[in-house]
């Protein structure tokens, strides 16, 4: 059975991309998809695919499972800046020594967990 | 700022901590008789109600006042996060400045479960992918505060020592007991580089303060100003905990706003200050409320936590009563009780936490919204 993403209309796997939405008034770019530039309210957005690379902006590491988490700990969370200027909350690969402000950093799709009818859910992150 | 004077009739406080034999009701039924007694006011003494609460359902507040045979008035319930208890007060005080009322009841109260607080505010989909938690995203403000301050972890430790012993003190606070810097930074790492002693636990509690038009004799505490904001857009790490920001140098935070609007309404500004009540849901967020109001540019931290010019004894404590690290944070109390700890300063009433001569305090909360508060009392 494929697998299913764990929230449609979030990314692309192939090549791995953000889906975002870049406004034609203010130029600037968000994440998720959105009708409304949520930074000045203009209706003039168009989708577009982020870079699929970066550079880290933030990181932790999650040791205990949150609320209605689903996967494994320990795991990675934070904030990779895309060149496109927006800065993404992003779950990341377990930190380690190398992790740095400014490390390069590139997306893949990865899997979260076993759903209930046995489907694999997968959700994005970013890695060295 | 019209001519009204607003002023602080009466407080009370259900001490905050866990309270298992209690219900949520019975909590606010605790801070608001006794802030209610204090005033000297019953049935038919003030006219509409507000109550702060995120998590206590639906007609909380009527719960507490129709126990008290106190119904009738307007009765709201105000949720605002970590800041609905400073939302309440600004509606009362503004509703009263605008003529409206003469006296109105405000009061707080929450009942919250041990651990990380879960919110409605996140879409499931974003808690099964781990996008939803709530100490992460402190912990990475944190990170940032310490690399934009040129500070360490022994710092935010340093931060977490000063409170809890400050707590000691405060007979309503959960914790009371003094750590160390080693006891701190040796508590669970939850998320680096936050310990499980650098964040303040989510606990139960009630507060309730009586405001009242001041009439012409009256020398009671003035509600100088309160002021509710919330965020502006852009600012990945806020606490309105988007997915996505952009540079946010430029970027006001919310608790800036408030604080900027507080002193221009009070007539006062940050150096008029004598004793404040922050919030410190974790250790790194007393740090940075320091700047955002306006006490300290960022890199100042470390300094003033050599000099102890924001602990008891120094030229403006910070969080007398202990702060959320000892008190624990029921969200819809947690404004309301630090606005009862300023009214007792300023009355000269904290006993062995009392700060000398304070004639000026400030309330500050902020928190999930993102909501801002702050409130500016004078004695």
């Amino acid at each position: 059975m494929t697998a299913r993403p764990v929230q449609d209309g979030l990314f692309a796997s192939d090549p791995p991309a953000l889906l975002g939405t870049r406004c034609d008034d203010c130029a600037r770019h968000t994440f998720p998809r959105a009708s409304i530039c949520p930074y000045c309210g203009s209706e003039d957005v168009h989708d577009v695919s982020l870079s699929g690379a970066g550079v880290l902006w933030g990181w932790t590491t999650v040791t205990a499972a949150p609320p209605g988490y689903r996967g494994e700990v320990p795991f990675g969370f934070g904030i990779v800046e895309l060149p496109e200027g927006v800065r993404v909350v992003t779950r990341l690969a377990v930190p380690d020594e190398r992790f740095v402000e400014g490390l390069p950093v590139t997306m893949r799709v990865v899997p979260l967990h076993v759903d209930g009818d046995g489907v694999e859910v997968v959700t994005w992150e970013f890695a060295p | 700022m019209s001519g009204v004077r607003v002023e602080i009739a009466g407080v009370g406080i259900h001490p905050f901590g866990r309270f298992e034999d209690r219900s949520v009701t019975d909590l606010g039924i605790t801070a608001v008789r006794a802030a209610l007694a204090e005033a000297g006011v019953g049935r038919g003494g003030f006219q509409a109600a507000f109550c702060g609460t995120a998590y206590a359902g639906v007609a909380a507040g009527h719960k507490v006042l129709g126990a008290l045979a106190l119904t009738g008035v307007p009765i709201v319930d105000i949720e605002a996060g970590c800041a609905s208890g400073g939302a309440a007060l600004q509606l009362a005080a503004g509703a009263i400045r605008a003529g409206q009322y003469d006296c109105v009841l405000v009061f707080g109260m929450e009942k919250m479960p041990k651990g990380i607080i879960r919110s409605s505010f996140f879409e499931p989909w974003r808690e099964e992918a781990g996008l939803a938690v709530t100490p992460a995203y402190f912990a990475l403000r944190a990170q940032r505060l310490l690399r934009e301050a040129e500070l360490t972890k022994e710092d935010l430790a340093r931060l977490v020592v000063k409170n809890r012993r400050q707590g000691v003190d405060n007979p309503n606070a959960m914790f009371r007991k003094e750590t160390s810097v080693e006891e701190v930074l040796g508590s669970r790492n939850v998320c680096e580089p936050l310990h499980l002693f650098m964040l303040c636990s989510p606990n139960e509690g009630a507060a309730a303060v009586v405001l009242r038009r001041a009439g012409s004799g009256s020398g009671g505490v003035s509600l100088a100003s309160a002021v509710l904001r919330s965020h502006l857009p852009g600012s990945v790490l806020g606490e309105a905990t988007p997915l996505a920001g952009i540079d946010d140098a430029d970027i006001t935070p919310p608790s800036t706003l408030a604080a900027q609007d507080a002193y221009a309404e009070a007539g006062v500004g940050p150096d008029d200050v004598d004793v404040v009540e922050c919030q410190d849901t974790d250790a790194a967020r007393e740090l940075l409320a320091w700047e955002e109001l306006g006490f300290c540019d960022r890199g100042e931290q470390g300094m003033i936590l050599d000099g102890g010019d924001f602990a008891m004894g120094g030229r403006m404590p910070v969080n007398p009563s202990g702060g959320l690290l000892s008190k624990g944070e029921p969200l819809g109390a947690s404004g309301l009780g630090q606005v009862v700890e300023i009214v007792h300063q300023l009355r000269g009433e904290a006993g062995s936490r009392q700060v000398e001569g304070a004639r000026v305090g400030l309330a500050h909360t902020v928190g999930r919204g993102a909501n801002a508060s702050v409130t500016i009392l004078t004695g």
